[in-house]
């Protein structure tokens, strides 16, 4: 699973951001996470509750903001919304439709005391 | 695991005293505040910290009530649940804004091995398959059929054992092996540190066979030139609808054990119309590295993209050179 490593990178960099920038505690971590990326939301919460443990994070709450996926769809010249990332165009039905967002890991912001 | 370096439990084969060059930066929760730049022993004497807070993930109770359960079609789906809400309205003051990529880290040590490839002119494939498709086979081939054309290096990822490193050293390659331990895939950080150990020819190939999942390695860049997925003909032809975030990633499928498939209920055209639905640019290759059937292809495939690779470098180089 390797959403564990991923929320052990996010619990890191939160820290590495506590010791720059001079916080204790976090209160709220919010994660912006594209619908075609490479994980799960829920493995990521799961994940986060045992990791977050005895650190800058502890007892943190976790917010994901979810980005629609994008892409473009060849015959219809547009972009569109997707859902998965071999689906189809939700307006032509063809399946001519590069992914061109949607895909973004990020941690967004923090809520600090 | 360390995210850092993957190194948690992972260990790299033969590294008795292991030089650990690159600063460890582990936050208070973990070592206490200090950042260390050492060379240690045993390569794993820095890992038990570590291990505390892995102890965390199993007994505890947990609600696990955000996921949407289909409830006509006994599909549970993670994927389709409301996965969380901004609720605006807090105090804008205390509010830090981070915008870093959750993958980053990663990142950066996959631009330092592509940086180190590119210096020594070195062509990286990255091997992703499930379990059993036949990735080793496939390298143990190329490389006897290849070798006396180009240099080869492996580095081979699994959780435990370096049975698949031997294979390969038995052809003559130098090999290095990776065990990741609980690890699922390989990072860009690992490869690293197996880059220490293997020394890169120039102008020649480094294979990465990667932990035999069709999940998780697909989001980790490890510096390749390419991802190349291995699929066989005794897997089923939905795969790449099954797994699509591996096909996506991946430049080249190679389906392998061609051998099998008058024994086998496998519709060849499907499974390439599956992944190409995945993927449109993605180029597919039949093979049997048994019989050797489709390889000169892949051969062909891999001096191609080596050569444009190498050209490519070069105008960068002569760009740079002019400024």
């Amino acid at each position: 699973m390797h959403e564990l490593a991923l929320t052990e990178s996010i619990v890191e960099m939160i820290e590495e951001e506590s010791r720059s920038r001079g916080f204790a505690h976090v209160r709220v971590v919010r994660l912006e996470i594209g619908a075609l990326s490479h994980v799960e939301p829920e493995a990521i919460r799961f994940c986060f509750e045992a990791v977050a443990r005895g650190g800058v994070t502890d007892g943190a709450r976790l917010e994901i903001i979810t980005t629609p996926g994008e892409g473009w769809c060849l015959d219809c010249g547009k972009t569109v919304v997707v859902t998965e990332r071999f689906g189809p165009c939700p307006d032509c039905g063809g399946y001519h439709v590069q992914v061109t967002g949607g895909e973004d890991m990020r941690v967004k912001e923090l809520e600090v005391d | 695991m360390c995210t850092v370096c993957g190194c948690g439990t992972s260990s790299v084969e033969g590294k008795e005293a292991h030089s650990h060059d690159h600063a460890h930066e582990h936050g208070p929760r973990e070592h206490g505040p200090h950042e260390h730049a050492h060379a240690h022993g045993a390569h794993e004497h820095h890992h038990h910290e570590h291990d505390r807070h892995h102890h965390d993930h199993h007994g505890h109770d947990h609600a696990h009530d955000a996921h949407a359960h289909g409830p006509a079609d006994s599909v549970i789906d993670f994927g389709a649940g409301p996965a969380g809400v901004h609720i605006a309205g807090m105090s804008q003051d205390r509010i830090i804004r981070i915008e870093r990529d959750i993958l980053g880290k990663n990142n950066d040590h996959a631009r330092e091995n592509r940086a180190h490839f590119a210096e020594s002119g070195t062509f990286a494939l990255n091997f992703v398959s499930s379990p059993g498709s036949g990735k080793t086979e496939l390298l143990v081939r190329t490389i006897r059929d290849m070798k006396d054309r180009l240099p080869i290096a492996v580095i081979e990822g699994d959780q435990q054992t370096s049975n698949d490193a031997e294979r390969i050293r038995a052809t003559g390659a130098p090999a290095i092996q990776l065990n990741t331990g609980k690890g699922c895939h390989l990072d860009a950080h690992m490869v690293g540190h197996a880059l220490e150990d293997l020394p890169l020819a120039p102008g020649g190939l480094l294979f990465i066979e990667n932990v035999g999942n069709l999940v998780c390695p697909a989001a980790f860049d490890l510096g390749e030139a390419h991802k190349v997925v291995v699929l066989s003909v005794t897997e089923g032809e939905d795969k790449p609808l099954k797994y699509p975030e591996m096909f996506a990633v991946s430049d080249l499928m190679l389906l392998n054990k061609s051998d099998l498939l008058p024994h086998v209920e496998f519709d060849v055209g499907r499974c390439l119309a599956n992944a190409l639905k995945v993927n449109p640019d993605l180029q597919t290759l039949v093979v049997s590295a048994r019989t050797g059937e489709g390889m000169p292809a892949f051969y062909a495939w891999i001096e191609a993209r080596a050569a444009r690779l190498a050209q490519r470098r070069n105008e960068t180089a002569a760009t740079a050179a002019t400024r």
